[in-house]
Parts: structure tokens; sequence; C-alpha cells
């Protein structure tokens, strides 16, 4: 009998599961015994970081895509098509268009996350975003133009993809700001909903000095529940009011309705054993990267790192034997701190970060990394 | 003290959730929450209490007790009026 093993979701978690079971499982695969399965709505993957670049018009959209069929190993079947619901009891996907359901034996989802700047009133017409090719894009038509006034920086949803980008983004508005002659006509504020600058201590507290280093105010227990796009007038649920020129809002979050339809997690986002990845309310069924509600950030390392873990898990199940690998928590985070300097955090569930001395070294790293990220996609570093 | 005479309207279980989750669990729900609601948040995070009582100050609503259990802690909290 053929083990099936479906994977939904192509970016960097889906992708390197896929890749690391057609050659883990390539024997089992040749057989007959095993057949991996993905599926992703485009047939083409994105590389998410690259977003933060293109409003300084430093890369494209395009710099972010590519083709799936040139990524995936061909022992895995590419289906491109949209998930629309999940039957945790008869084990099966349904799919938007025509297609005929599919049957799973083990399911892992890797649906991301969504931004939904509409979640918060007004925000969508009076806030800008670099949390998709569009909204970056805007972004930059924006900034461009933007010689003086009130740049404000507001994370908006916590959880949000990216737990760094938000800092990165101040501190590299900064510099160029800076290096066009512009900063003493641009004042910028970075506003955070808890009473630090990051959710991570650590972080936070290599942040704050930075920042003050650097003239970003920084204001804390922030949480935008109004925006007045006419006005240019952020309202919060503390009470206070803050006035904008420019704003660079991180929107809120969400996982997906076919998550909470499927009765797999409430809010959105899949309940899962931290270590396992195993889905709490149905055999079978796995989550990973962004839609998978773990104690750890939504970064493409942690869904790399997991995906690792899983792909160990799932070829052990389908050769029939008790699988023993776990995830820790690993995750690895670049933060730029300029436009030619950053640092690095890594940590676990365990273990708390702490950021490096910000050098040219570790900037050169992270933009090397961005280009050998897709040796990682495919499944080889 | 694992006992209180309080009675929530809402519970907020964010038991297992890391940092700022727990906080911004109860944000979240204080912001379609009515007036004067009691708001009881679960967390097994040891910042949550010193976050939540931050942020109850600046915002306004009220920190009425904490209960210490095993694993956890209940935080209620009163939104304001």
């Amino acid at each position: 009998m053929t083990e099936r093993i479906v994977v939904v979701g192509a970016g960097t978690g889906g992708s390197v599961l896929a890749n690391n079971l057609g050659e883990e499982l390539a024997d089992e695969i040749d057989a007959g015994d095993a057949e991996v399965v993905l599926i992703n709505d485009r047939d083409e993957h994105v590389y998410k970081p690259t977003w933060l670049y293109v409003p300084f018009d430093e890369k494209t959209p395009a710099d972010a895509r590519r083709p799936l069929d040139e990524l995936i190993d061909r022992r895995v079947d590419l289906v491109i098509d949209r998930v629309d619901a999940v039957d945790t009891e008869g084990k099966a996907v349904s799919f938007a268009g025509d297609r005929r359901d599919l049957s799973y034996d083990h399911l892992v989802l890797a649906t991301g996350a969504q931004v939904t700047p509409e979640a918060t009133p007004g925000l969508a017409e009076g806030g800008h975003h670099f949390y998709g090719a569009e909204g970056a894009e805007a972004l930059r038509e924006e900034l461009s133009s933007f010689t003086e006034g009130h740049l404000v920086v507001s994370v908006i949803g916590v959880p949000h993809m990216c737990p760094v980008a938000p800092l990165e983004f101040a501190l590299m508005a900064d510099d160029w700001f800076r290096e066009r002659g512009l900063r003493d006509e641009v004042e910028i504020t970075y506003t955070y909903p808890i009473g630090r600058a990051h959710g991570i201590r650590s972080v936070a507290e290599w942040a704050g000095p930075l920042m003050e280093e650097r003239d970003i105010d920084v204001e804390t227990f922030f949480n935008p529940e109004e925006v007045d796009p006419d006005a240019k007038v952020i309202h919060t649920v503390e009470g206070s009011e803050l006035s904008y020129d420019l704003l660079v809002a991180i929107p809120p979050h969400d996982g997906s309705d076919l998550v909470r339809e499927a009765g797999l997690g409430e809010d959105g986002w899949v309940d899962v054993d931290p270590n396992t990845l195993a889905a709490r309310n149905a055999d079978d069924v796995y989550a990973l990267g962004d839609v998978a509600d773990l104690p750890t950030s939504k970064a493409g390392s942690a869904a790399h790192y997991a995906a690792g873990a899983l792909a160990d898990r799932l070829a052990s199940v389908a050769r029939g034997h008790r699988p023993t690998a776990e995830y820790d928590g690993k995750t690895v985070c670049f933060i730029e701190s300029g436009r030619d300097e950053a640092t690095y955090i890594a940590f676990d569930y365990e273990e708390e970060p702490v950021p490096k001395r910000p050098s040219k070294l570790i900037h050169w790293s992270k933009l090397g990394y961005n280009q050998s990220y897709w040796l990682t996609a495919r499944g080889v570093l | 003290m694992s006992e209180t005479e309080l009675e929530a309207d809402v519970t907020v279980d964010a038991i297992g959730s890391s940092c700022p989750g727990p906080l911004m669990d109860l944000i979240g729900k204080v912001k379609s929450a009515e007036p004067g609601t009691v708001i009881r948040l679960q967390s097994s995070n040891a910042d949550t209490e010193p976050d939540v009582a931050e942020w109850a100050e600046k915002s306004g609503h009220e920190l009425l007790e904490v209960v210490e259990f095993d694993d956890h802690w209940d935080l209620y909290v009163r939104t304001h009026d």
C-alpha cells in the first residue's frame, strides 16, 4: 500500500519539507510504497524577506519569485490548485476548482499567514505596508516622494511574519534618509504594542538604545484600534493619538478559515504539539511554518528547521518506524541595523537570543544568504 | 493562594504562549469587550504579570487580582467604564 503524504502550501516550510521527503523517501517513492504531493495555489515560490528591500528600491518583487517546477524534487507530485477544505475524519482535502478530492495518509498544512489590514478600521486606506509585493511597491512610490514630515512605523498585528522586520524597516529608513540628506526633515516614530520595543526582551534591550542613538522615537503600549485616513491620526486602545504624514504599519495577521473550518484551531492557527508539530485536534495532521501556533517566531528559518525535523518524522512513519526526531524551536534571524550593517539572533524554545554587535560582514552575510536561500528551498542547504 | 471570589465574564487561555502572546491576547479581548467586563487571563509566562500591570495602569483598566496555580497564573482584569 502506498503511503500518501500531502503537503498544502509551497512556501519555505512546504517546499523544504517536500524536497527533503523526496530525497529521504526516494527508494520508497520509486518502489511505489510512498507518494509525496505538494499543493500550491500558484506556480511560483515566493521568498518573502525580499519585500523589506523593495520600498528602498534595492530589490523588486520579481527577485522574490522562482517557478516551483525549478525548485521541487522530481519525485514530488506538484499540484497547482487551491485547497478549500480539509476533512480530518475522511482524511481528504477538497479543491476550489473541479479537481476531485484527494485522500491522504498524512497531511501537512503549511499555508502561511495572511495580512488583514481591513481588521483595523481605516488602516487599509490610511496606511502602507511591505508585507506583500503590491504593498511594498506602493510604499516604494510613496517613500520616493516623501521628503519631509512624520514617518510612523507601527506594529499593529502581533504575532506577525518576521518578528524583526519592523525594527529593520525603521533603522533602514533612518539610514536611507540620512544618506539622502533628508533626515533633519523627517521625524521617525516606531510604535510597539507592549511595554518595550520588541517582544523578545534581549532584542528590545539591544534595540532601545540604538533607536535613541538614531533619534527614532519609540512609543510603547501602543495598540491602534482605528486609523483616521483623512486627518492622518492613529487612535489607540490606550486612549492616545498620534499624527502621521506617512504610516508604515505591520498589519494584523490571520491564519486561515481553512484551519478554523477544519476544527484545527479557533484563531486560524493550527493548535500543535510544539515538538512533533502534530495537530492536537486531528490524527495524522501536522502544521509547519507560520500557520502553526508555536511558541516561537513566525520566521522562514523556524519553518526551515521545523521542516527538517518533520521530514525525518514522516519518513520514519512511512517506513513503519517509530519517529524520534523533534523540533526544538530553533530560529535564526538576521537583523539589518541600517543599509550596510546587520546583526543576527539565534534561539530556540529554551534559549533567549543575544544580538551580536552589528557589522558590515553580517550585512553581506544576510545578502549572501538571500541568494543561497534558493538552495534552502531546494532542500540542499 | 489559588482561590478567588472573583467571577470572570470571559476567560482568555494563553497558557503555553510565549511573550508577548498573553498580553496581546488580553488586548485583543479588551478591544471587543463591553466596559466593566471582568476578563480572566490565564498565562504560564512569568513576564505576564508585570506586563499586564504596567499596561493596565497606562490604559486605565484595572488589574484586580492575580491567582497563582502550580503551572500558571490567572490574572483578573476589569475593563474601564
